[in-house]
Formats: C-alpha cells, structure tokens, sequence
C-alpha cells in the first residue's frame, strides 16, 4: 500500500520519452515518502514490449494495459485503470506529464478522485511526509511553492525538467485489463505535423524568430540553422509574428504561447518583450542576435551578438555545421 | 444552440508581476486587468454558433471579485445575451474553483459549456476539464477547430506536433486554444446595450483546500549575459563558448 503512481504516456504502439520523466519524478518523490513506483502504461499494439524500459529509470512494477482500442488517447479507459489501481493499492502520489494529454488526463482524475492538482511543476520535494512542490505561475513571471496535505497528491511534470536517471533493476511488467466501452468521446489517432511529431516544448534546442526577420519569406534562414544543429530541434516564434501571420500559433513562445525549457535557445529578431521573456526564461542557454544593443532580451541572454541578422545567421550555420561534421 | 461560456478577470499579459507582502499573493497596484485572452476565444465561438443557427442564448458566468464585473459586461458587449457574477476571490486550487462553477451550472439546461484553455494568472489549466468530470460530460480541451452539427461536436485539438480529433454528442465542455476563431471587438452598440442585459449578482462560500499554497515569489533575476560581438565576425568566437563553456553543442 501507498507508493507512487507514474502515468505514462504512449502514442500508438509507442512509448514516449517523457515518461521516464515521469517516472524519474516518482521515483524521486517516492525515495522520500516511501513506497514503491509503480508505472501505467496505456497503448496500442505492441506498448508491452517497450513498457519494460520504465524498470530502468525507477518504476518497480509497469501495469501494462495493451489494446487496438487503446492506440489513440483513451480518456474514459484511462481513468477507469487509475481509478482501479488507486482503489486496490492506495498511492500517496500520481505523477502525469504535464503534456498536452497529462494536462488533459490530470484534471479529470483530480475531480473524480476529489483531490487537487498541481500542473507544470518544475521542483519537487517532501516536507514532514507531504509533497510541496514548486510550479511557475504568470507564465514564470512568478514561483509558487504548494503543499499537498491529503493523499494522493496529483502533479504533472514538464517535460524536459526531470531529466530522467537510470538505475540498476528492472521493473516487473503486469498486464493489466481495462475495459474500453462505453466511452463519452471518441478520439482518433494524432496527426502528425508538417515536421514530424517533434513540437517545441519537447525539443532539447530551440531557433525562435521575430519580428526582426522583416517577414515570413526569411524564415528559410532559421529552417538552415535548425537543420545545421541535428536532431530535436523545433522552430519557435514570438507573438508578433504569430498575430502578422507569418507562423503559426503553435510555434509561439510566451505567455499566450507555450513556456520551453530547452537546452539551447536562439532568439533572433526577438526584442524581448516580457510576455515572451516569460515563456523562455527556464532554458537553460539562451542566445540573442539583435541589431539594437538595448534590446531586454540581451538582459536574459547568457551570450549576445549585436547586428544584423541576415549577415550573422548563415555565418553561425556555416559554422556550426564546421564544429559539428569536424 | 445554448452555450455557457466560464470567464476569469485575470491581470494583463504585459504587465509586471510583483509580490503582495503577505508573500502569497500578486500586488494588485498599477497592474491593469482583463478578460482572461484564451476566454475571448471561447466567447467569440459561442456567440459564432448561437449566429449561425439563428437562436439560442450564450451566458456567461465568472467566479471572480467585484471588480470582475467589468469582464462580464466586456462578455455581454462581444456579444452574450446574460451574465452570472459569483462573487469571491478565486482559489489558488483549481478543484475548489471547478466545484463552485460546477455547483452554478449543474442546474441550468445548455448545449456547449466553454472556456478558454487556461487562465493567464496560475495557469493551472484545470477548471474545464473538473467541471467537465464532475457534471459527468464528454470534453475536448485546447480546441483550434470546432464544428457542431446536429447535436455532434468534432473538435480538433492541439498537441505535441500535431493534432487530434476528439468526437461527442452534446452536450459537452470546450476548452478554446489560441486560433479557434478571430475574437471581435465590443462596438459601441455591443457596449450600449450590455449596460442593459441582465448581470446577476451571487456571492458564493468556497469550499476548503487541501492544496497549501506557501508561498509566491519571483523567480531570481535573470544574471544578464554576456555580448560576445558585433556583427558575423563575432560568430567563430559564439560557436566556440557555446561548445566550450556552455557544453550545448
């Protein structure tokens, strides 16, 4: 009895990175409040096979649920296996990714468990047996610190915060069955985007433009760098550029946008307004390229180039590139 | 088409965020306040569909403090036909505030119960989907795409790279993201004739919390980096700090 529950999350027959996010963060809770981690993964066909790997970053035992039915996001089955599972083994947390089924997902088991929840939390700790936790609100502008003092307390992560540990054992995989009739919604399977499935609160670096580009037909100049820099790399935009038009809103970056935590962040043609500063204060590098000297975002920038943009922007490609195939 | 659209007072997302001194709170001077940008959307939707059928009524209901009664009458100059006011200070928990709403309008008869993704302030992005659950009703959140036809809702929604589509029979809750629609502005009529639609006024006792919030604080200042250059001819010297001292390359 008691431990803590990390829900993760799969898309298709799929296991996503950020649940061993999740299950870092559980084990991290549970080191504290003692207790076992347990996993639930709900999938498609085929999910058992890389349910296992949740062992390794602390889960002892990963409830494995598998079904064609359960390929797309499967709400009403979902919260019928949290609810079984928190009825027989009582967890004194359930951790969720704070991604946008996490974020859809937590709420609904919050209200029918009559437990509050804490989104987005980006620190985590346990004082006198309680979780408290730390949770940007204002989009960052401000820190709160929530103690949970019924159990179970119920918290979503963000991604790339908990970076996932490793661990000697393995989890014990247990299928577990659910019953997926009848459901209040359908929910069909997710469409990928134009590039692929990566979005821009889950990439490790992130290029974002403003209205310093001068328009949406320069935007191939940002498209160069990300390709020069690999893999999990997302395009990002400020929300001037969103409001003219020239991106679409889901590559917004700030307070009306998305808040990013990536590792590396280029904000080029970006003058900083607060709103924007907000959504990427927490990455972890921040580099500014801007033709006003006094612009704020060099205030948060840990490196800065002065200039114009469509001379410093290839160079950096080219460079880039040099260092990376060197 | 009846649609109840929740709506927040929440502060401007340009303004500055300062600390009250009993270190739990914002301090509310000098920051100007609106309707919560991710409600206008939810309005503009409701009142999109109530035109579209021809009948039909949109209300809209805030839990908020007096001042909010602003918002409300911002909600009947867009375009809503009535107004719910219930008169408290938010919660820092989102299931207290869920609960209230959830009282309010388990009640009345609708078709669609809408809000916006999230609240600019605590950005908990919760009260939709609890109000949903506790009114036992189908819910898409983070909506970009709606259509409603004969008693269905297919709703596209937003999520990491892509999008998914969620399916229900009225009625049911929305969530409005960013994009749904081009939110309009109050017109001067709009504005004229909201001072005559009725705005009920409710106080309501918010339940207890088992959610302590301890403190709110501001994030430690940003430490302000470093100008490497000017101009392309600083980039070689960029490229080298960031693969030897910030180790991201």
């Amino acid at each position: 009895m008691g431990g803590v529950l990390a829900v993760a999350e799969a898309r298709g027959g799929v296991l996503r990175g950020v649940s061993r996010e999740v299950v870092t963060a559980a084990r991290t809770l549970a080191s504290e409040l003692g207790g076992d981690v347990a996993a639930l993964v709900v999938g498609g066909p085929g999910i058992s096979a890389s349910a296992a790997e949740l062992g390794a970053f602390g889960a002892d035992r990963v409830f494995v649920a598998e079904g064609e039915a359960l390929g797309a996001y499967a709400p009403d089955a979902m919260l019928r296996a949290v609810e079984e599972l928190q009825d027989r083994e009582s967890y004194d947390a359930i951790v969720l990714p704070a991604t946008a089924q996490g974020k859809d997902l937590g709420p609904r088991l919050a209200a029918r468990l009559d437990r509050p929840m804490a989104t987005d939390v980006t620190g985590l700790e346990v004082q006198d047996g309680h979780p408290v936790v730390v949770r940007p609100e204002y989009a960052g502008k401000a820190l709160a610190r929530l103690r949970f003092t019924a159990a179970p307390a119920i918290l979503s992560v963000r991604p790339n915060v908990f970076l996932p540990e490793e661990r000697p054992g393995q989890g014990a995989v247990e299928p577990l069955s659910v019953e997926t009739a009848p459901v209040r919604m359908k929910v069909h399977p997710v469409e990928a985007g134009e590039r692929g499935t990566l979005d821009v609160t889950e990439a490790s670096v992130v290029v974002s433009g403003g209205r310093g580009m001068g328009g949406p037909e320069n935007w191939s100049l940002l498209e160069d760098l990300r390709d020069a820099l690999g893999d999990g790399v997302a395009l990002g935009a400020s929300r001037a550029v969103v409001d003219a038009g020239w991106r679409p809103h889901e590559e917004q970056v700030g307070q009306t946008g998305k808040v990013v935590t990536p590792n590396l962040y280029f904000a080029i043609g970006i003058s900083g307004a607060i709103q924007h500063l907000a959504g990427m204060r927490t990455a972890k590098t921040v580099v500014a390229i801007n033709k006003d000297p006094e612009a704020p975002i060099f205030q948060v920038a840990d490196y800065g180039i002065v200039g114009d943009l469509f001379e410093i922007v290839p160079r950096l490609s080219e460079e880039i590139r040099k260092v990376r195939e060197g | 088409m009846k649609s109840i659209v929740c709506i927040k007072r929440v502060p401007d997302t340009e303004a500055r965020v300062r600390i009250a001194s009993d270190g739990t709170s914002l301090d509310p001077s000098g920051v100007k306040f609106v309707l919560n940008p991710y409600d206008e959307f939810a309005l503009e939707e409701a009142i999109r569909l109530k035109e579209a059928v021809g009948e039909g009524s949109v209300t809209a209901v805030c839990l908020g403090p007096k001042e909010a009664a602003e918002q409300l009458r911002t909600a009947l100059a867009m375009g809503a036909d009535e107004a719910v006011h219930l008169v408290a200070e938010p919660s820092h928990d989102g299931l207290v505030t869920a609960r209230a709403l959830a009282e309010e309008i388990r009640g009345r008869e609708f078709d669609l119960l809408l809000f916006g993704k999230q609240a600019v302030d605590d950005d908990h992005m919760q009260v939709p989907a609890m109000v949903a659950e506790m009114l036992d009703l189908p819910c898409a959140t983070v909506v970009v795409e709606l259509e409603v036809s004969d008693g269905h809702v297919t709703a596209r929604r937003e999520v990491e790279g892509g999008h998914e589509t969620v399916e229900f029979d009225l009625p049911g809750v929305v969530a409005a993201q960013k994009g749904l629609n081009e939110p309009r502005y109050p017109s001067l009529k709009g504005i004229m004739a909201a001072k005559r639609k009725p705005l009920e006024e409710k106080a309501v006792e918010l339940a207890d919390s088992s959610l302590e919030l301890v403190s709110l604080s501001e994030p430690p200042p940003a430490e302000g980096g470093q100008i490497v250059g000017e101009g392309a001819g600083a980039v070689p010297e960029l490229v080298r700090k960031l693969r030897e001292e910030a180790k991201v390359l």
